[in-house]
């Protein structure tokens, strides 16, 4: 097991790359990497990612890395797996590594198909809440009242921020039954590499969705990546928590930290009324009970099924 | 009345069934050997996959087939397969063909060979099932090889000629072949099924030169670039493109000298030699015109015919040597570009400017599937008939058997 402490020196996403200065993106990547080791292949869909490590004829990686489209990270990563079984090197992990958007939104087709043919690739959803990449529009998994440019400040209600709450990716892929489902954040290196870890011994589809925040986007301080990913958990926000083999454990119960702690040190909340707080107050307390009875309710799923040659 | 030519000794290597032109696709593929099948089912496409699973099933093939969630996805699966370093397959129709024009772009300059049967539909609006080439020639720039055949036969010899070629080294292009909804893809025909052992023989293993991912030689396929790199790769794509058009002729007469069958490479002619006037159609249409050809022959006109088989690479030489003592030329499309005309009438006026100052017509006929008659062809023939000697005045665009508009 990868802890903190004996976390390989080794890198296979090196420095050099030209993240912004605090990215939560590269260090989820990095950290990944670390853990996934040399005999890799990498996916990325057009993203930050690809633009800050794999710009010609510049490259971050490495192990050997494929780009096709935005929308094609499960599928791409689904047929470098098949190909590579063929090749006799079934034993080389496929790793897609895609942003919020090309995964909650434009790629979720794939992702669902994918998920459902239980393709046998690891899927790293790095979210850092919005389009980042094209500068900062408004995806499906931004929070509810966040400022993007898509959703940009005026007095009419559409001048608010985001009017919709963060969309649950997790609980989608959980409802594919997949082998593992986990979310991590960068503020609890030890549960996450614990994670990784997993997913990389597990055959089939796997699932991580980590919080990466970005400071450029969420409009903070570039040295308070860590913090923010630490304080989105503690003020229960963001829920660490695993769906294995059918069984979903919440990972930690948080101190419950009062959401505006969260928010304040962020310049894409700071237009937040008292009436806004209150609905993600309220969001935060339906989604902790409605996450702890989900995970009362979900017992071992049925086993996988095998095919009988008559 | 059509005259019933006596019947001649079909050249078979196989077995010799009575099947669809669909099961020839799916034969053709499955003896191509590829790793990975990807696709999406889409009528009239979807006997194609249908068989290639069978053949899984039956344990006759041996390949990773993923049945995936669309026909972008499936596009998307073969590309990473090709990149992975293993031989690729799929086939579409239409809307789906249309979905995958996003990930179409990608594997030229990325060279990455993948072979694709499209069953050529109408795309909708209106929607229509039946047979029509405005999905595949609009994919025209995306820089796949694109072929057209006239038969079940064909559709089977091109998937293995189309690996042989896609995977030169000189070339590492993707090439789709359009077979026409239901008159190929659903016709039952006499098909000369290759064995494995002389599939075999004819294309050797894939192996990738330029574009594969392993670990122990790590390498970036398909990275981001800025201008500085961009404009370089256009052109070796352009390159490789004008190569392929060599290697679809000398891989045509590899196969006759194995199969004994040849197809002409990228046209093929009929009684063109001593005709004062030709039409150039493609697909099932050719069929119909060879006997037209052989009727107007008999009447004492001095007709001809070229069956364009390559519209990507274009066979501009070819057409310009065959053309060269015509006193007009008529170009047969089943696609309109609208407000211009037929897109294979654009390209040849394109191809034969340098060449020659006769009238070259644009017919449009059998769109959205209707059938094309013999009395549609003949009067295709008469039209180019009289714009003989005319000059480039008497060119135009003419619409056959439109309704209310057009005998």
């Amino acid at each position: 097991m990868t802890t903190v402490k004996d976390l390989p020196r080794e890198d296979y996403f090196l420095s050099g790359h030209t993240a912004c200065p605090g990215c939560g993106g590269a260090m989820v990547v990095r950290e990944v990497m670390k853990v996934l080791g040399p005999n890799t292949v990498v996916y990325m869909p057009a993203s930050c990612l690809l633009i800050f490590s794999d710009m010609y004829p510049y490259n971050a990686f490495k192990v050997p890395s494929l780009q096709i489209l935005f929308e094609t990270s499960a599928i791409a990563a689904a047929g470098v797996k098949r190909a590579l079984k063929r090749l006799g090197k079934d034993d080389t992990t496929v790793v897609a590594f895609a942003g919020d958007g090309g995964t909650a939104d434009i790629g979720m087709q794939a992702l669902s198909g994918a998920a459902e043919r239980n393709e046998d690739i690891l899927y790293v959803c790095y979210d850092n809440e919005a389009y980042m990449n094209t500068g900062i529009q408004r995806s499906g998994t931004t929070p509810f009242g966040a400022w993007t440019t898509t959703t940009p400040l005026g007095s009419t209600s559409e001048g608010q921020g985001k009017n919709e709450f963060k969309k649950d990716v997790p609980r989608i892929l959980m409802a594919h039954d997949v082998p593992y489902v986990a979310t991590a954040s960068l503020g609890f290196p030890a549960d996450f590499l614990k994670k990784v870890d997993k997913a990389k011994a597990k055959k089939g589809f796997r699932y991580l969705h980590v919080l990466a925040p970005c400071p450029v986007g969420w409009r903070a301080e570039s040295d308070s990546t860590v913090d923010l990913a630490k304080l989105a958990v503690e003020t229960g926000i963001f829920t660490l928590l695993e769906y294995e083999d059918g069984v979903l454990t919440l990972n930690r119960e948080p101190r419950f930290t009062p959401v505006r702690e969260y928010l304040k040190l962020q310049g894409r909340f700071k237009h937040l009324s008292e009436g806004q707080i209150a609905s993600i107050e309220r969001w935060v307390k339906d989604k902790w009970e409605r996450d702890r009875a989900l995970a009362k309710a979900l017992g071992p799923k049925p086993k996988v099924p095998v095919a009988i040659v008559r | 009345m059509i005259e019933m030519k006596p019947a001649v000794k079909l050249p078979t290597t196989g077995e010799r069934r009575m099947v669809t032109g669909d099961y020839a696709a799916a034969w053709g593929a499955m003896v191509s050997r590829p790793q990975v099948v990807a696709a999406y089912p889409i009528t009239p496409q979807t006997m194609i996959i249908e068989h290639l699973a069978e053949f899984l099933a039956a344990g006759k093939f041996d390949a990773e087939m993923m049945r995936v969630e669309s026909e972008h996805s499936a596009m998307s699966a073969v590309i990473a397969a090709e990149a992975t370093g293993v031989r690729a397959y799929t086939a579409t129709s239409s809307q789906g063909l249309a979905l995958m024009h996003e990930p179409l772009f990608v594997s030229p300059p990325m060279h990455l060979p993948i072979v694709m049967s499209v069953v050529n539909r109408t795309v909708a609006s209106p929607l229509g099932i039946w047979v029509e080439h405005n999905d595949t020639m609009p994919q025209r720039d995306t820089g796949w090889m694109q072929i057209y055949v006239e038969d079940g036969q064909e559709a089977l010899d091109m998937v293995l000629q189309g690996y042989k070629v896609a995977e030169q080294p000189l070339v590492e292009l993707p090439m789709m072949i359009g077979m026409d909804a239901f008159l190929v893809s659903h016709t039952i025909e006499s098909v000369d099924l290759i064995s494995q052992e002389d599939a075999d023989a004819f294309l050797p293993p894939y192996k990738p030169v330029h574009a594969y991912l392993d670990p122990q030689r790590p390498m970036v396929v398909g990275a981001a670039a800025p201008p500085e790199y961009i404009q370089e790769v256009r052109w070796e794509t352009d390159l490789r493109m004008r190569r392929a058009a060599e290697f679809l002729e000398e891989t045509d007469r590899e196969f006759g000298r194995k199969f004994g069958r040849t197809y002409g490479g990228m046209i093929e002619t009929y009684r063109l030699e001593d005709a004062d006037v030709a039409l150039m159609t493609l697909g099932t249409v050719t069929s119909t015109a060879r006997e037209v050809v052989d009727r107007l022959r008999a009447q004492g006109e001095r007709v001809g015919l070229i069956k364009l088989r390559s519209f990507r690479p274009f066979p501009a030489e070819r057409l310009q040597d065959a053309t060269a003592h015509l006193k007009a030329f008529g170009v047969y499309d089943r696609a309109v570009s609208y407000g211009v005309g037929g897109p294979s009438y654009i390209e040849a006026r394109n191809a034969l400017y340098d060449t020659t100052t006769m009238p070259i017509l644009s017919f449009l006929a059998g769109l959205g599937g209707r059938d094309v008659t013999p009395q549609d062809v003949e009067l295709m023939f008469k039209k180019t008939l009289a714009a003989a000697g005319r000059g480039r005045r008497a060119s135009g665009v003419h619409w056959i058997g439109t309704r209310g508009v057009s005998p």
